[in-house]
């Protein structure tokens, strides 16, 4: 017989696992659920959907054609509850699917920050296609717009906003914006350009209390004091992994699902992956939290093949992810932290990792014009992390350096002295290592 | 002047022609931005999902996909396969 494998959520890490089961077994039956009524669409695109750079048919980048091809169904369902004894889903239509076994792969959900008015419409927060929808149409009709929060998040929704001819205003709770990954002068660009693309940045800034009439936003009251009045409250204050129905079932969570090195949750039978998932990371030994595409893909096809019987160790990637950040092209690799806390978070964002946050035992150094800013992260033999903004030539060699750890030990004094620039030593280092594996 | 601008604009053109577009997977989030920007309309996005080269019969190599990706998933990468023979066009 069959055997049944159920996957609940329909993201990256979901459409990983079907494929790394189909691949182990011809014969299964592969479910995913999603309580979303898509097709499979890329999460990260909303942010060029809602700034007016794509169609809405442009998400879709997976077509049902693709599911019937690696003989998946899809279903729109939420699961409502889980069965670990009986290897069942509950699904809030009153069915019920029995599984060998079953992925959770649900994701995360935008927080909403306890302040008065924060059920008033007209506050919206990225989390999904609909809500992109939903800003979209509100902006056609909006005049002002507040956005507050930090990380990427935070800014797609501002320059989404600001490119739909929306006056824009970005409140900090503090003086700089991400100041726990970003070092002062990368904040400084990042805020230089947000200007230059129209939106007013408040410094040392608080929303205290949104304000509404008939139900609908109509202001912001700040601290230290002032209003502004808005049509829309955009909140991106942090995401949290939707643990709920892992909780309810009695399986291990902490901020998310706790999995072992094979994806296993506490329960025979069930796996987590993608940003539900607490994974463990092996240059720390703790677990920590990512909202990283490519991290979800690989725990996806890692808890899919192990799903399938395999008993293969995943072993967690180095964090990286290269987006806009205030129009600038930025690829954020490995550990990067500041001292500096940022209020504007509660634990991270989507496109974010906490490991960026962790300070490394190593020695900065820095690079950079108007334009463009390079700062890496120097150990006593690897490069532990790096920034790169803008001009993105170092992006690729750093990568390879940071996540295969290359020992640079003997360039490490000519990257400490920054004398012949940077990017050279870094091209030189990566192409030596490319020809023979090592750095000469 | 001129014709060094053209001698020049020359040389990127043959640079480009022996080229093909060279996604990287692990960057891409699949936002289709390459895709909809091809002027000759190739799914570019459907190659970099599967990290494949963009080696299609229509693309001019004009680097529109190149340009506009926000994750920088996409370079030109030179290839032997469209180099005039020595002397040749």
């Amino acid at each position: 017989m069959a055997r049944q494998f159920v996957l609940v959520g329909n993201g990256p890490a979901s459409l990983a696992a079907a494929e790394a089961i189909r691949l182990c077994d011809a014969q299964a039956e592969i479910t995913i659920l999603g309580d979303e009524p898509h097709a499979f669409y890329s999460r990260p695109g909303l942010a060029y959907y809602l700034a007016g750079h794509i169609p809405q048919s442009q998400l879709y980048s997976r077509p049902d054609e693709e599911y019937r091809r690696i003989g998946v169904r899809r279903q729109t369902a939420r699961a409502v509850g889980l069965q670990p004894l009986e290897h069942r889903v509950l699904l809030q239509d009153g069915r019920s699917l029995s599984y060998d076994s079953v992925l959770l792969a649900v994701g995360a959900r935008a927080v909403r920050p306890k302040v008065t008015g924060i059920d008033l419409q007209g506050v919206v927060t990225l989390d999904t296609l609909e809500d992109a929808r939903g800003i979209v149409a509100m902006a056609r009709r909006a005049r002002r717009a507040v956005v507050v929060g930090g990380g990427i998040t935070a800014l797609e929704l501002a320059e989404g906003l600001a490119a739909r001819g929306v006056e824009t205003h970005y409140l900090l709770r503090r003086d700089r914006y991400w100041s726990n990954v970003l070092d002062p002068d990368e904040s400084e660009l990042v805020e230089t350009r947000l200007e230059h693309e129209g939106i007013r940045l408040h410094h040392n800034t608080n929303l205290t209390e949104i304000l509404g009439r008939r139900g609908r936003v109509v202001g912001v009251d700040l601290a230290p004091g002032g209003k502004i009045a808005c049509d829309i409250v955009a909140v991106a204050v942090g995401i949290e992994p939707r643990i709920e129905l892992a909780k309810a079932a009695g399986l291990q969570v902490r901020r998310g699902i706790v999995v072992d090195p094979h994806l296993a949750a506490s329960a025979d039978g069930v796996f987590a992956a993608g940003d539900v998932a607490e994974v463990l990371d092996p240059d720390t030994g703790e677990h920590v939290l990512d909202s990283l595409w490519w991290l979800a893909i690989e725990q996806g096809k890692a808890a899919g093949t192990n799903m399938a019987g395999a008993r293969r160790a995943y072993r967690k990637g180095t964090p990286f992810n290269v987006t806009r950040v205030g129009g600038l092209t930025t690829t954020i690799l490995g550990c990067v932290g500041q001292p500096t806390p940022d209020d504007d978070l509660i634990g991270i964002a989507r496109g974010d990792s906490e490991a960026w946050r962790r300070q490394p035992d190593a020695d900065s150094v820095e690079a950079g014009d108007d334009s463009s800013r390079l700062r890496v992260l120097v150990g006593r033999q690897h490069i532990l992390g790096g920034v790169v903004m803008g001009d993105q030539r170092a992006s690729r060699p750093l990568q390879d350096l940071i996540s295969n750890r290359v020992d640079v030990t003997a360039v490490r004094d000519r990257l400490l002295s920054n004398r012949e620039g940077l990017f050279p030593v870094i091209e030189e280092t990566w192409a030596s290592w490319k020809r023979g594996g090592r750095v000469l | 002047m001129l014709r060094q601008l053209l001698r020049r604009d020359a040389a990127v053109r043959r640079a480009l022609v022996s080229a093909y577009v060279l996604p990287e997977a692990v960057r891409c989030v699949q936002c289709g931005l390459c895709s909809y920007n091809c002027p000759l309309g190739i799914d570019v996005r459907g190659h970099a999902v599967a990290g494949k080269a963009v080696v299609d019969d229509h693309c001019l190599t004009c680097g529109e996909c190149v340009a506009r990706c926000p994750r920088g998933v996409l370079r030109f990468e030179s290839s032997s396969l469209f180099v005039p023979p020595e002397g040749g066009a």
